[in-house]
């Protein structure tokens, strides 16, 4: 019944996540292939950042699967920290570790995790640094830096993991308008090297260069998906009619 | 005659008595509250249970009844190799370790959750994440109601000396008992109680000017 290629690298069939009374996500199937970028677009609530998180099962579901590299998500415990080490997260709040240096936020996973030895972690850590264009920031506190370069940071610091898949949760959407390119560009530099992508944002330009396919959720449920031009002309459901014209307009 | 000159090494050996009690029991404490926090905040549900019933059974009990516990029941139920002494660090450090526990915890929630979110993301497990990212960004706001509490717990060793424990307390039963003028006794206690509640003081101070400098 559940055909799996060897490309898809991320499967979710028929999630279903309640909080309380709020059905939040609603037999939610989505597949996602290795290499793949896939932007997440829908109105405020609908889920998206629901999704995101149970991927990398910071929220439990209710019922359903989620593979990711055909293995399902492990319940708790060393297990769902290997594979969480393999997916990649990067939040709106950016949430770079406040009391270890720019450098440290990126090693301190290498070593913790991985077991990297320090100096190997910290030469990964400075072309990284370097790759999203703040490696003269290293030794600075994450408070030091403007919002778009702690993005950046936060970026590396995924990264640093080699994580097999990389999830976005509206990362430009707590920047200053002048600092959305530059986390923009890294993350479309990304998309370019072959990395496989899920992106909440409302970014029309990123999604249109970027992305492969954007899917549109409203009130939990996937209401459709479609390449990024398909989508922006033409989109078929009334709700994403509706959604596009009120983004659109200003 | 004078109190303190010709009783010098009674007051010595009372000095080092609640010195001994307050750091040996305030190291336990420290140790065992922060555990018991960890236990507080941690997925696992009996782990919770566990830390929930230890600090409400320790915090709403008297440490008088406590001390009763440790002294007079414990032993008859096998603990008896135990010195009043050790029974005596056991109530205070358990006593105690309750207080730090909370602190503890109410320093672990004012650190955002987007800290334990990134830390788990990056794969990291509960125990690091504990560690390395949340107990560190905690100390600053732990700090101050912890000297508090080993300053009271400095005060409540007294209580020790009831149970047969040396410490300065006792010093003034003795004394008072060899006819010495009852105030300028209690006059020197109370001096030996405030060098080492100023002592803690001093260290919390210190530590909290080292811990902002570091940011
Ligand atoms: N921890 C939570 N507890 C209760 N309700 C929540 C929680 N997180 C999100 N929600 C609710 O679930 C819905 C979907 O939230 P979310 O996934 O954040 O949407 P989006 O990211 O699309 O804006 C919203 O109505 C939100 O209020
Ligand atoms: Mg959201």
């Amino acid at each position: 019944m559940t055909e799996v290629s060897a490309t898809d690298l991320v499967v979710l069939k028929d999630v279903n996540k309640h909080f309380g009374a709020l059905h939040v996500l609603q037999d939610i199937d989505l597949t996602i292939a290795r290499g793949e970028v896939v932007v997440v677009i829908g109105p405020s609530g609908s889920g998206k950042s629901t999704l995101c998180r149970a991927i990398n099962r910071l929220e439990t579901i209710d019922s359903g699967h989620i593979t990711i590299d055909d293995k399902p998500l492990p319940a708790e415990g060393k297990e769902l920290a290997r594979l969480r080490a393999d997916v990649g997260m990067v939040f709106q709040s950016f949430n770079l570790f406040a009391h270890r240096t720019v450098l440290e936020n990126v090693t301190l996973g290498q070593i913790k995790v991985r077991k990297t030895d320090k100096k190997a972690a910290e030469e990964k850590a400075r072309t990284l640094l370097d790759r999203v264009g703040v490696g003269n920031q290293a030794d600075k506190y994450p408070a030091q830096l403007s919002g778009g370069q702690q993005q950046r940071v936060a970026i590396a610091r995924a990264l640093a993991m080699d994580p097999k898949v990389m999830l976005f949760d509206e990362p430009t959407s707590a920047l200053d308008p002048e600092m959305i390119n530059e986390v923009l560009e890294v993350m479309q530099q990304l998309a370019r090297d072959g990395m496989t992508m899920i992106v909440v944002t409302h970014e029309m330009g990123f999604a249109r260069s970027a992305a492969n396919r954007v899917v549109f959720m409203a009130d939990g449920r996937i209401v459709e998906q479609a390449t990024p031009d398909q989508f922006f002309s033409n989109p078929r459901s009334d709700r994403a009619k509706d959604f596009l014209s009120k983004i659109l307009h200003h | 005659m004078n109190v303190l000159l010709d009783n010098f090494a009674l007051f010595r050996e009372g000095f080092l008595g609640t010195v001994e009690l307050t750091a040996l029991s305030g190291a336990i404490a420290l140790v065992l509250g922060v555990v018991i926090a960890a236990f507080r905040v941690s997925p696992v549900p009996p782990l919770r249970y566990f830390g929930a019933a230890w600090v409400t059974l320790l915090r709403n009990t008297p440490l008088t009844l406590l001390f009763f516990i440790a002294v007079l029941v414990l032993p008859r139920l096998g603990m008896n190799t135990w010195s009043f002494f050790q029974l005596a660090v056991l109530a205070l450090s358990c006593y105690t370790s309750a207080f730090i526990c909370e602190a503890v915890r109410s320093g672990i929630n004012t650190v955002s959750l987007g800290q334990a979110e990134a830390a788990r993301s990056l794969g990291m497990t509960f125990t690091q994440t504990l560690r390395l990212i949340i107990l560190p960004q905690a100390t600053r706001t732990v700090l101050p109601p912890i000297g508090s509490l080993l300053i009271a717990l400095a005060k409540n060793s007294a209580i020790a000396g009831g149970f047969s424990v040396f410490e300065l307390f006792s010093v003034q039963k003795t004394l008072s008992e060899q006819g010495y003028n009852i105030f300028l006794i209690f006059l020197w206690v109370a001096i030996a109680y405030l060098i080492i509640t100023f002592f803690i003081s001093a260290v919390f101070r210190f530590l909290e000017t080292r811990l902002a400098v570091a940011r």
